[in-house]
């Protein structure tokens, strides 16, 4: 995609005001880091708060043409093996769309609000996902929110600082979302994020952003945040990445994440199956499945980086599989990684090979995350 | 003593025919904080363009390519306990190889500061 047909967030002015150093992402231009770079940034966010402009994710809402928001999330149970149905009102919860293999087309956010489902979808598979809810919800009406910002406040003081605007937040737990007036913006505020820290993801109209950013900004606390030290935050924290971690050849279960599959969606669950893919994915549930997504450690200091071959042994000869993530974490203050390996060797502990660079370098298998999670539950 | 620039945003400080390879200030910044520098070992013979060291930040990992023909000679050691001091201190402290040039008529297409400052402008 050439230079000027990228796109710009709402807060474009103020990344480039504030010394972001601009990239290319998913078709937006978007700050890779600020002046303090990622280490700082990253550490920023681990013991204060950090706000990241998101707004190149997309935000849709989803209603059934008979205006039930029960239809609704029966609907969208069609595409995804998470439950929908029993999720209360101002309830959030991660799931994916899966296709006819059991592969993942997307990872998702969903919210219940009213009689309407809010989803959170990956910036590079907007088009896609779009179109998937359009062509297989027939029954529903599917409203692209082209003008609303999302903007993500994380870390052990976010709590504080949203509170001097919104005092409401304090009353939210972990993955409540709820209607908020933010200094005059009428903010739709969930308690989650992509950091492992407390935190809030705030969509808001397009028109507020910056000055609502602005405002936030203005507390000594909170210092805006790259998409560097978004990646780090998350892999320490043990999240997938989209494209990375997971993707259409990856099943739920062999990305460690049945968590996000209810008893209801399962087999002898009450709403058993009825997704793309649910022959293989619930079979998988109870047969288990030959590879699975599990941390990695290497030894020494040099990072191991998305596509590493991993080996039983120094001499290359047994595969178990590839690393499809790593960084040095800076929390950890060590290169951290995460990758699939057969499921005889993704026990934590297990001591594994990574080829870098022709050398073998050792490492074990981590349990995820990295770094405990602190969400307010 | 000569200082010559490499469009990879290299430096080379030549004394004889020995020379001490680095990355330049405005690669530093590029690159944000180091957190891992590995060189290829002392005695390996490389030609213009091989990689002789690769840098790594939280993000990513960079090759550093010999500007010349040549032999690694040693390289900086301080490096593996202190990998930040390359973004620290880039056209001093932060060298990274010592490197014999093979060919010191190699150095003639290379710039110098002032046409290294009007590259990167």
């Amino acid at each position: 995609m050439s230079a000027d047909s990228l796109l710009h967030t709402p807060l474009y002015r103020l990344h480039e005001e504030s010394g972001g150093k601009m990239v290319p992402f998913a078709g937006y231009v978007m700050p890779l880091n600020y002046a303090d770079g990622i280490m700082a940034e990253h550490r920023h966010v681990r013991t204060h708060a950090g706000l990241f402009d998101v707004s190149h994710m997309g935000q849709v809402r989803l209603r059934a043409r008979s205006g039930d928001g029960d239809a609704a999330a029966h609907a969208l149970e069609r595409l995804v093996p998470a439950d929908i149905v029993s999720l209360k009102n101002g309830r959030q919860r991660y799931t994916q769309f899966t296709n006819e293999q059991g592969g993942i087309l997307d990872d998702l956010m969903v919210a219940r609000m009213g009689e309407s489902l809010l989803l959170v979808i990956n910036a590079a598979c907007k088009d896609a996902d779009i179109a998937h809810l359009q062509d297989e919800l027939a029954d529903c009406l599917v409203e692209v929110l082209e003008d609303r910002a999302l903007l993500a406040l994380q870390g052990p003081e976010a709590e504080a600082a949203l509170a001097k605007l919104a005092p409401a937040v304090r009353d939210m737990k972990f993955m409540d979302v709820r209607d908020v007036d933010v200094d005059g913006a009428l903010c739709t505020i969930s308690r989650s994020g992509y950091t492992g820290e407390d935190g809030f993801e705030i969509s808001l109209p397009a028109m507020d952003a910056s000055r609502v950013a602005r405002k936030l900004l203005e507390q000594p606390a909170v210092k805006l945040i790259g998409l560097g030290a978004r990646d780090s935050l998350r892999l320490e924290a043990g999240m997938c990445l989209y494209g990375s971690d997971i993707d259409e050849t990856t099943t739920p279960v062999e990305a460690a994440l049945e968590w996000s599959i209810q008893k209801s969606r399962r087999r002898g669950g009450v709403r058993e199956g009825g997704f793309p893919g649910a022959d293989v994915i619930l079979a998988q549930l109870e047969g288990g499945v030959s590879r699975r997504r599990v941390g990695l450690l290497p030894e020494g200091r040099a990072p191991l980086r998305g596509g590493a071959p991993v080996y039983e042994d120094a001499e290359f000869t047994k595969p178990l599989g590839k690393v499809t993530s790593g960084a040095f974490g800076p929390t950890v203050e060590a290169p951290v990684a995460m990758g699939y390996v057969a499921t005889a060797s993704s026990a934590p502990q297990t001591p594994v090979v990574a080829e870098l660079r022709g050398r073998a370098v050792p490492a074990v298998v981590h349990v995820l995350p990295f770094v405990a999670a602190r969400f307010k539950r | 003593m000569t200082l010559y620039f490499t469009k990879e945003h290299e430096w080379l400080r030549v004394e004889g025919d020995t020379a001490i390879v680095g990355i330049t200030k405005h690669a530093a910044e590029e690159l944000g904080e180091l957190v891992f520098v590995e060189t290829r070992d002392a005695g390996t013979v490389v030609q213009a363009g091989d990689s002789i060291a690769v840098v790594e930040s939280v993000k990513a990992a960079s090759d550093i390519y010999a500007p010349v023909d040549g032999e690694v000679l040693d390289n900086n050691p301080q490096l593996s306990d202190d990998p930040a001091r390359v973004s620290s201190d880039p056209e001093g402290e932060g060298w990274i190889v010592k490197f014999r040039l093979a060919k010191p008529e190699q150095l003639a297409a290379l710039m110098d500061a002032d046409a290294y400052a009007a590259f990167i402008a």
